[in-house]
């Protein structure tokens, strides 16, 4: 019980990583029906450009650990954001009625990214500055760090932003109509490219913000690190039902908790094979995810 | 260029293409008969892939688990059960073509960019598993896998393995001509032209879609075993996501359904990235934007298929017309 309650509690953590990534697949997905595959690397070089922002800081000796991290949220998630409007402008907006060539300049896009960080970087494993070292809470046997806590409450504080503007803005409405209909959208005045470019720049905004803070709470990352996450966060999205919002909360977070318990009880190298797993079983048995509607294949 | 003209063209490449992968073996050094076998590894899976990609138009991420799968049969088969090269053979591909119908059966009825993302997670559990697992030698691999022998010769020179090599695509090349212009050929083209209208011809399309993911699989397991016997050893880092990118690069930068670009496309793959040793450190890199630029000036690849460019022709001029018709009505309403 108290590995499973232990498990539960780290896999709630990654969740919210999953639960992040997820949520830019699934806008993407839902406007312009693109897998974006190099979604992964635009988390990946929000964790890097965290880290400069961190190393910038202290060449200014700006030391204190919550105004630090603050920034470099701020400015990892701006710039991010940035970068993934302009991998739309360039790769995918030529593209967006070829869908097949679309999809592998998004692979190139995610080659691009990756190895633009091996090249600017470095192709071994960079550390993060340690900056909290709350021993958190224990409760019994299960220890619950001051980390786990903020990424947890941040992530769905985010979340629910990312909620409200979806749902309860002018631009939100008109992404959801987007994605119902782009002719009648662009029929009723909506700039249809911009209010793609914006979902590109939410999505990755939200992946910079897993990114700086997968950076904190693994202390270490490296060019590649978005490959696998970037897949596992589209398992997600598919899980809770591609397209919906709410959907790839509860997607992240499940997938975080069964792979938590895999790793727990299985063990930690075969956690991969059950994610995917999940994913298979679910894109055969119910291709629409647990909360998604039925979607008509369109060329 | 006219319509002469362009035949020379591809008459000459043929014929060069034809001297380069006889004279290689007689007249090269062992590390180029090297990097030309490798090109026929890479002409052999691309043609695999072709089949399921440029033929039936489902998208496959996962291609080097069915290559994996037909490796490791041959290396576990002549190392632990000490079989013939030649009787691994018939096993690779019962193994690829039942792994092709597992995970076929369920998602080829998925979306097309579901199917993609099932292959890509199918590739990595294989992947994992082989590094996993250890009758497959974990992380190290399988290694000391014999050379293959016909009658009491051992194909053990470069040459040798090369002329091996040059065989096995010969025949994988001449079945996936056969297979464009089979029944089943014509079903697939129809199938990713219009699934709708090919269902209302008579074609059932899960089964014809099934037939191309199986014997793409069998190709790649072909593919597999000539290429464990040609390293001798062989380890879970040759079939990653890359491994699969890189195959469909070869498909997609040949250009969709064409054979000569796939041929030709290969040794491109292969050779470049030879050359470009000393910018290593670049080289995926400029790989990745290579991709994009290639999808924005030229999504038909360097050789398209005949048909391909038929078809697009065929499209324009309906384009055209339709167009003119729209332009025909707009002038009578305003008169």
């Amino acid at each position: 019980m108290t590995v499973a309650l232990q498990q539960l509690v780290n896999g709630l953590t990654v969740g919210a990583f999953y639960a992040l990534i997820a949520l830019g697949y699934t806008m993407v997905y839902g406007i312009i029906r693109l897998i974006n595959f190099a979604h992964g690397d635009i988390y990946a070089v929000g964790a890097f450009l965290g880290l400069s922002t961190y190393g910038l800081l202290r060449l200014l000796h700006v030391d204190n650990p919550i105004l630090t991290t603050l920034l470099g949220l701020v400015v990892s998630m701006g710039c991010t954001g940035l970068l993934g409007m302009l991998v739309y402008r360039v790769a995918y907006r030529p593209l967006l009625h070829a869908r097949l060539s679309i999809l592998i300049s998004a692979i190139g896009a995610s080659l691009t990214l990756e190895y633009g960080l091996f090249l600017i970087y470095s192709p071994s494993f960079l550390v993060y500055p340690h900056l909290f070292d709350s021993p958190g809470m224990a409760l019994g046997d299960i220890s619950v760090s001051g980390l786990q806590i903020i990424i947890f409450v941040s992530g769905l504080v985010l979340m629910t932003a990312l909620y409200v503007v979806v749902h309860r803005t002018k631009i939100g409405m008109a992404m959801r109509a987007l994605a119902i209909n782009q002719d009648a959208a662009r029929l009723m005045g909506i700039d249809v490219n911009r209010v793609i470019a914006v979902t590109f720049f939410l999505g990755s905004t939200l992946a910079a913000f897993a990114g700086v803070l997968t950076g904190l709470y693994y202390s270490q990352i490296s060019f590649l690190m978005g490959f696998l996450i970037g897949l596992k966060a589209f398992t997600a999205a598919v899980l809770g039902g591609i397209g919906n919002i709410p959907g790839a909360v509860v997607g992240g977070f499940l997938l975080g908790v069964l792979e938590g318990l895999a790793a727990g009880y299985f063990s930690s190298r075969w956690k991969d094979v059950v994610a995917f797993g999940i994913l298979i079983v679910i894109l055969v048995v119910r291709p629409r995810g647990l909360l998604g509607e039925r979607v008509v294949e369109r060329m | 260029m006219n319509a002469l003209g362009r035949r020379w063209v591809r008459g000459a490449l043929i014929a060069a293409v034809i001297a380069v992968a006889l004279g290689l073996p007689i007249a090269g050094t062992p590390y180029l008969i090297d990097v030309g076998t490798l090109v026929l590894v890479y002409v052999m899976l691309g043609l695999g892939l072709n089949v399921v990609v440029g033929y039936a138009g489902l998208l496959d991420l996962g291609y080097a688990a069915f290559f994996a799968i037909g490796a490791y049969t041959t290396a576990i088969l002549m190392d632990d059960a000490h079989l013939a090269f030649w009787w691994t053979l018939p096993a690779a591909a019962c193994f690829t073509a039942l792994s092709g119908v597992v995970i076929g059966t369920p998602t080829l009825r998925l979306r097309s960019d579901y199917l993609a993302i099932v292959t890509l997670g199918f590739g990595e559990i294989v992947r994992i598993a082989a590094t996993n697992l250890t009758f497959t030698g974990g992380p190290e691999g399988l290694y000391g896998i014999p050379h293959p022998t016909i009658g009491g010769l051992v194909l053990r020179s470069p040459q040798a393995l090369y002329f091996l090599g040059l065989a096995f695509a010969l025949v994988v090349l001449a079945g996936s001509y056969n297979l464009a212009r089979s029944r089943l050929g014509r079903a697939w083209l129809a199938i990713r032209e219009d699934e709708a209208a090919a269902q209302a011809v008579g074609i059932y399309p899960v089964h014809s879609k099934l037939m191309a993911y199986v014997l793409g699989a069998v190709f790649a397991g072909a593919a597999g075993s000539f290429f464990a016997v040609k390293l001798t050893a062989i380890n879970p880092s040759s079939f990653t996501f890359i491994q699969s990118v890189t195959i469909l690069m070869v498909i997609i930068l040949g250009g969709m359904g064409s054979l000569p670009g796939v041929v030709l496309a290969a040794a491109v793959i292969v050779v470049l990235p030879e050359v470009l040793r000393a910018f290593d450190q670049v080289r995926m890199f400029a790989f990745g934007i290579g991709l994009i630029i290639l999808m924005l000036m030229r999504p038909q690849g360097l050789w398209p298929s005949r048909i391909g460019q038929i078809e697009r022709r065929a499209v324009a001029v309906s384009e055209a017309s339709a167009a003119a018709v729209v332009a025909a009505d707009a002038a009578a309403t305003t008169e």
